[in-house]
């Protein structure tokens, strides 16, 4: 019953989100829910005056909030890793995100390159030739992920646009969390990056979503070495999460079937009470508009293991 | 004859070490039974034995699923690259040949990373695991593309040429692993985990799968150990006493080459084991092959057996990679050993 309620509730938000996603600053539709919060800026200022109206977008994230700010004619290309959402296809190009080639980047006469991170030194090549360049690290939190949309937005002129987005995913984000159930236990969960058991602990940002429905992280005892420690499987097995989240079914072919196959795993509650669940890795691993997407799957899983 | 009683000592004293080395690999963990459980269900395992162990069967399928394979993969592994790379080293009379000398390591290399980039998610329904048979098949073709190459230009000085079409070969496996590596930067990790070493995640079947090649690999190569001292006095003296040294060097060649890329394609590449091992034999034992290379197979076995504990525990609840650990553990002791060994040498 509960979990048909959240459902309904989620496809109204869902159907809303796409409104205001295709067409485009219809202002009413924000939910008074507006308010910037001060959360640090996980970002660096914006660096133009004018609309860019060329935009190069070598961050599969930063592509998909580009298209819910309804900015898609802003767009001239994004990087091969962009998969969403579909429009994205149209601009579609070879450009690498991980190793950036500014020539290549500059065939397209951008007049904004949005990328994740500088690890290369793309930035200040790019602006040695005058063309500016937005950067959107990594989040902590969904707060950071509002501020960042916001960011962007102001950067491409698309601030109402992301009002509407930004609420929401407030709003859709807020119905999942009062719908999960109430856990008197904590549920544990291990969330599998690929097949060699390299998992992330609750420092991540993917970790803090699961944080957020107040589930009990495995991975958490590896703390202090890495947030992204890759576990031994004896440890895994001996620890026999309630939950299983699967974030390489893409990248590493991983079912929960291969799961249960694996030696020494038949017999881990999760895998005996059906609790290993296939996750889109492009979700775990990007903070665009979806992440509200990924929330509800989590709290699918969790209805699904008490229920 | 003190001396001859002293040196036939070593070989039940290095199987005695692997066998303390395999209960100790089996005993210690992040998780599983308490550790002095371990030796009762070991024992209430062997035929007509019953002991309660007290072990639940959580911990049980722990020991006897994730951490034994573990083990029994180590102990393959280790001989396999140390067996591989004494026997190099004799038929290439080289002291820093290793097992990866002739391409096996950067083309199982390149294998593994064309697998890891084309097959995403499509490998669900094959019947087997696409990974180690491409790292297999890419050791196997990267070795039979040196020996052509050293073939073809060195007819007349064929070890040498070997050795070096080997390195040619190596780097241009590495060139294409690294373009394609920076084609898809998205699986530089699971590359590069690859490559650190996988024992982390072995199990029974990876030792069914590399077991036949390890035993007639090994057979072949074990088989070979007086030709091999042969040769220690040079191609032109071997042949004059009747070796056939090319015919010789071939099969030990097809033989270590055949079961490296076997254990390459399960465990990645795990360094210094087969250039570490052989040399501490031989100057603890002495150079002669005839003893030389059955040590080597225990040595090697109890080597990684005792590297991959750490790898398990050090960051506990998290991996080392056993690449790292053989190299850490194993270059300090090499050095101990050169050390108090140099007087002797000279």
């Amino acid at each position: 019953m509960r979990k048909l309620m959240t459902r309904r509730l989620l496809v109204g938000a869902f159907s809303l989100f796409a409104l205001a996603a295709c067409g485009g600053g219809d202002s009413s539709s924000d939910n008074g829910t507006t308010s910037i919060d001060s959360a640090a800026p996980s970002s660096e200022p914006m660096p133009t005056a004018e609309i860019p109206q060329r935009i190069v977008s070598l961050s599969p994230t930063h592509t998909e909030m580009l298209f819910a700010l309804d900015a898609a004619e802003q767009v001239v290309a994004v990087d091969s890793l962009s998969n969403y959402p579909p429009e994205a296809a149209a601009v579609l190009t070879d450009l690498s995100a991980f190793e950036p080639n500014v020539e290549a980047i500059a065939e397209y006469e951008p007049d904004l390159v949005i990328i994740a991170d500088d690890s290369m030194g793309i930035k200040a090549q790019l602006e040695a030739i005058d063309i500016p360049v937005w950067i959107g690290l990594p989040p902590a939190s969904l707060d950071d992920v509002y501020a960042q949309i916001d960011e962007l937005a102001a950067a491409i002129g698309r601030t109402e646009e992301a009002k509407a987005v930004v609420g929401l995913m407030r709003s859709a984000v807020e119905t999942i969390l009062v719908q999960a159930p109430m856990l008197d236990e904590p549920l544990t969960y291990y969330h599998e990056l690929d097949d060699t058991y390299y998992s992330v602990t609750s420092n991540t940002f993917v970790g803090s979503l699961y944080e957020s429905f107040g589930l009990r992280n495995i991975a958490d005892a590896s703390e202090g070495t890495s947030d992204y420690p890759q576990l031994s499987a004896e440890f895994i097995v001996s620890q026999n999460p309630d939950l299983v989240f699967l974030a390489d079914t893409k990248c590493c072919g991983v079912t929960p079937e291969a799961v249960a196959a694996r030696p020494g795993w038949e017999g881990l509650s999760a895998v005996l009470n059906g609790n290993v669940i296939a996750m889109d890795d492009d979700l775990a691993s990007r903070w665009g508009p979806r992440i509200v997407d990924y929330l509800y799957a989590i709290g699918e899983a969790i209805a699904g293991a008490v229920g | 004859m003190i001396e001859s009683t002293r040196r036939s000592w070593w070989l039940p004293g290095a199987g005695l070490l692997l066998a303390v080395a395999f209960l100790f690999g089996a005993m210690i963990g992040p998780a599983g039974p308490d550790w002095w459980r371990v030796p009762l269900e070991l024992l209430d395992r062997l035929p007509f034995v019953s002991i309660d162990s007290g072990v639940s069967p959580l911990e049980s399928s722990v020991l006897w699923e994730i951490r034994m394979p573990r083990v029994v993969l180590a102990a393959l592994v280790g001989s396999m690259l140390s067996l591989a790379g004494a026997s190099y080293q004799g038929v290439f009379r080289n002291p820093l040949v290793d097992p990866y000398l002739l391409g096996v390591a950067a083309g199982a290399g390149l294998g593994a990373t064309l697998v890891i980039v084309v097959n995403r998610t499509a490998t669900e329904s094959w019947p087997i695991d696409p990974l180690p048979l491409a790292a297999f098949i890419g050791g196997l073709l990267a070795v039979l593309l040196t020996y052509l190459v050293g073939a073809a230009f060195g007819a007349a000085r064929v070890s040498a040429t070997l050795v070096l079409a080997g390195v040619a070969v190596t780097s241009l496996a590495t060139a294409i692993q690294t373009f394609i590596l920076q084609r898809n930067s998205e699986v530089v990790r699971q590359v590069y985990s690859w490559i650190l070493g996988r024992l982390s995640t072995a199990t029974w079947s990876d030792v069914r799968l590399v077991l036949p090649y390890v035993i007639v690999s090994s057979g072949v190569l074990l088989a070979h150990r007086r030709l091999l001292d042969v040769m220690r006095i040079g191609d032109d003296e071997a042949q004059s006493l009747g070796a056939r040294v090319d015919r010789i060097r071939l099969t030990v060649v097809v033989a270590a080459t055949l079961g490296t890329s076997a254990v390459v394609s399960v465990s990645g590449l795990i360094g210094f084991v087969g250039i570490m091992v052989p040399h501490l034999v031989r100057f603890l034992a002495g150079a002669s092959y005839r003893r030389l290379l059955p040590l080597t197979v225990m040595v090697g076995a109890t080597f990684l057996i005792v590297a991959d504990v750490p790898g398990r525990i050090l960051s506990d609840p998290a991996e080392t990679p056993i690449g790292v650990v053989t190299a850490f553990l194993g270059a300090p002791f090499f050095i101990i050993v050169l050390r108090s060994r140099q007087g002797a040498l000279r």
